[in-house]
């Protein structure tokens, strides 16, 4: 079995992000950027499957900039097979949606015929969580989201999911879809061999015209704003103090 | 020309920068307060390093390692830089004069230093002979067909953890127009060997739980195969092997300084004081711009004497203006990241005080400033004449 693994180009979870000063987004220019750390679960899942017999190859795709080359070479240090770049952007700061990067990668997953594909349960950017179940539409194949625990046995997949109030398990018929949430593993760094064999593992690169996907965002950005600063906090002296505040404040 | 990283360097660097920030920086707070490092820690940084291809990778592929070019292996040492040298010396790098081992010290040496089954340190600092090597008291006679070592060596940092030692000893005088000169030969000498003992050194008010021990040597038997290179060579290997170690400490000093940076950049973008952040007073931020800019020019001094190497130019001055420059700057950096600080510098609730500390060494250690600028001065002035 093949497994795809999309993963995406994003800003470092470490880097302080700032507006840009016209408030249309992001500020992405010279800054550290890396791949997104879901993605990262996804690759490593990935390559662990692999490691275990489950699966033959892995691939990883990303869609974006021509920069998200870096990004890919990465996963394929981490361990993937091979990888394929399709560039859709040539701006750092167009951010391609998820509905146009689901309908490349049911393209992409026409051409590949993979029997998994595992993607992270969003970007760290923009938070959209979206693309997984998007492509599981647009394919008509099961899925799983918010992955805690995967297991593939035969012809079909039981994985636990992280829902609201707890962990709840399914069982998808394969081929399948699952994203993947922060505690299903942790991902490895990539070892020196890897990272030296890596640029020789193939790397192909298509545009988003070569799958005939129309990527022109549906969606316009109206403002970008920092999260509003915290007021300063109040020390109170006593329990009873601290009630009649509360009280004050009229949310007791 | 071309600034920029490739590819694999740059997975190089973000993977042993992570590994630093995950595996290392969590307990460099007891291995300062303690002064020891754990061994079951100390194993741990080692299997890790093992796993990841890392370890020895300054090495060739021939004797197992990952072949890194120069300037590969000071982007490695950078990064690591930036922790605690107590912990990163289990992610192994074994002197690459032990490649100078032949026949059976392959494999009683060379590739179990490797393969990090054992682990070694270089011995040739005494009480009377830092910087004048040749000056060394330690001696070894023949007896029979053997040798006899007598005398003391210290500062001799890893000694703690080593198996075995690579030990520069004086082995016979010549008598030239300049006075008499001694004949130095190294030799491989095994923890254990009768007539050698390691004691505890000195407690260094730079980097703490990497330890500095005393080598003892009374009448200390080695036979003929215990001899690294060749008898009366040890200035010959010392040369062909030890040229580089320099661009190590300027690579960490580098990474450390980067580190300490960052501290003080975040603390001035943060502190407040009379109603504004005190980056915002240009007494502070002229020094962090002063700092990043030297921090900068030492990295690319390091990186560019690295490369030389690479290409079989010339290196001797360059790498002695990297390692001159990189620790005194680092030097400035961490002492301007105390100012930056304030009081709360000086407090070991924050690392800022042990770079300061640690960065005291680096100026003395593998060839004081005085040795760099001297070899800098002859370099320039023997072409003509002077």
């Amino acid at each position: 079995m093949k497994v795809l693994v999309p993963v995406k180009r994003v800003i470092d979870y470490n880097v302080k992000v700032r507006v840009k000063a016209d408030g249309s987004g992001v500020d992405l220019a010279n800054v550290k950027m890396s791949m997104n750390p879901f993605d990262e679960i996804a690759v490593e899942e990935a390559i662990r499957l692999k490691e275990a017999g489950k699966v033959e190859e892995v691939v990883a795709v990303s869609i974006g900039v021509k920069q998200a080359q870096e990004t890919l070479r990465t996963a394929l240090a981490m361990g993937a097979d091979r990888a394929i770049l399709i560039v859709a952007a040539d701006d750092v700061h167009q951010d391609i949606e998820p509905l146009a990067v689901a309908k490349l990668l049911a393209k992409v997953i026409e051409e590949e015929e993979p029997g998994l594909v595992l993607c992270g349960k969003q970007a760290i950017d923009n938070d959209m969580n979206a693309t997984g179940q998007m492509l599981s539409a647009l394919l008509g194949w099961s899925q799983a989201m918010y992955a805690n625990k995967v297991e593939i046995e035969g012809d079909h997949a039981v994985v636990t999911r992280e829902v609201d109030g707890g962990l709840q398990t399914v069982k998808v018929k394969m081929p399948t879809i699952i994203s993947t949430d922060l505690r299903l593993n942790e991902p490895r760094y990539a070892s020196l061999p890897n990272i030296m064999k890596a640029k020789k593992k193939p790397l192909d690169e298509k545009t988003a015209a070569d799958y005939g996907v129309d990527v022109a965002p549906r969606l316009e950005v109206v403002k970008t704003a920092e999260p509003p600063t915290r007021k300063a906090g109040e020390m109170v002296g006593s329990v009873d103090e601290l009630v009649s505040k509360l009280k004050e404040a009229g949310v007791v | 020309m071309n600034f920029g990283l490739t590819d694999e360097q740059e997975m190089i660097v973000s993977t042993v920068r992570a590994f630093v920030e995950r595996e290392i920086y969590p307990h460099e707070a007891e291995v300062e307060r303690t002064g020891r490092v754990p061994p079951e820690l100390a194993q741990e940084i080692k299997r890790k390093t093992l796993e990841l291809g890392f370890y020895a990778c300054n090495f060739p592929p021939e004797v197992g390692g990952a072949g890194l070019s120069h300037l590969d292996f000071a982007l490695v040492e950078r990064e690591l830089g930036r922790g605690s040298m107590a912990l990163t010396h289990f992610f192994g790098r074994p002197q690459n004069i032990l490649m100078a081992c032949e026949g059976a010290q392959r494999e009683r040496y060379l590739l179990p230093a490797v393969r990090g089954e054992r682990m070694d340190a270089l011995a040739m600092t005494e009480p009377d002979a830092g910087s004048d090597v040749r000056g060394m008291k330690c001696t070894a006679r023949r007896d029979g067909g053997d040798w006899v070592v007598n005398g003391t060596k210290h500062f001799i940092s890893g000694a703690d953890h080593a198996d075995f030692f690579i030990v520069f000893v004086a082995t016979g005088e010549d008598d030239t127009p300049h006075g008499p000169k001694k004949r130095i030969t190294a030799f491989l000498v095994d923890r254990g060997t009768p007539g050698f003992t390691v004691r505890e050194g000195y407690r260094s008010v730079s980097h703490r739980g990497y330890a500095n021990c005393i080598l003892e040597f009374d009448d200390c038997r080695l036979p003929d195969a215990q001899v690294l290179g060749a008898v009366d060579g040890g200035f010959e290997v010392m040369n062909t092997w030890l040229y580089a170690t320099r661009i190590t400490v300027a690579a960490m000093s580098v990474g450390r300084a980067r580190r300490a940076f960052d501290l003080a950049l975040h603390h001035a973008a943060e502190r407040r004081q009379f109603g504004q952040t005190i980056g915002r007073f240009q007494g502070v931020s002229f020094q962090l711009a002063d700092a990043v800019t030297e921090i900068d020019a030492a990295d690319w001094l390091t990186l560019a004497a690295a490369w030389r190497l690479d290409q079989g130019l010339p290196a001797n001055r360059e790498i002695a203006s990297a390692k001159l420059y990189a620790t005194e700057m680092l030097a400035r950096v961490t002492d301007m990241g105390i100012q930056v600080f304030g009081g709360m510098g000086l407090m070991d609730d924050f690392p800022l005080e042990r770079f300061w500390r640690d960065a005291r060494v680096e100026r003395i250690w593998d060839g004081t400033s005085e040795i760099q600028r001297h070899i800098i001065g002859r370099e320039l002035l023997r072409p003509l004449g002077s």
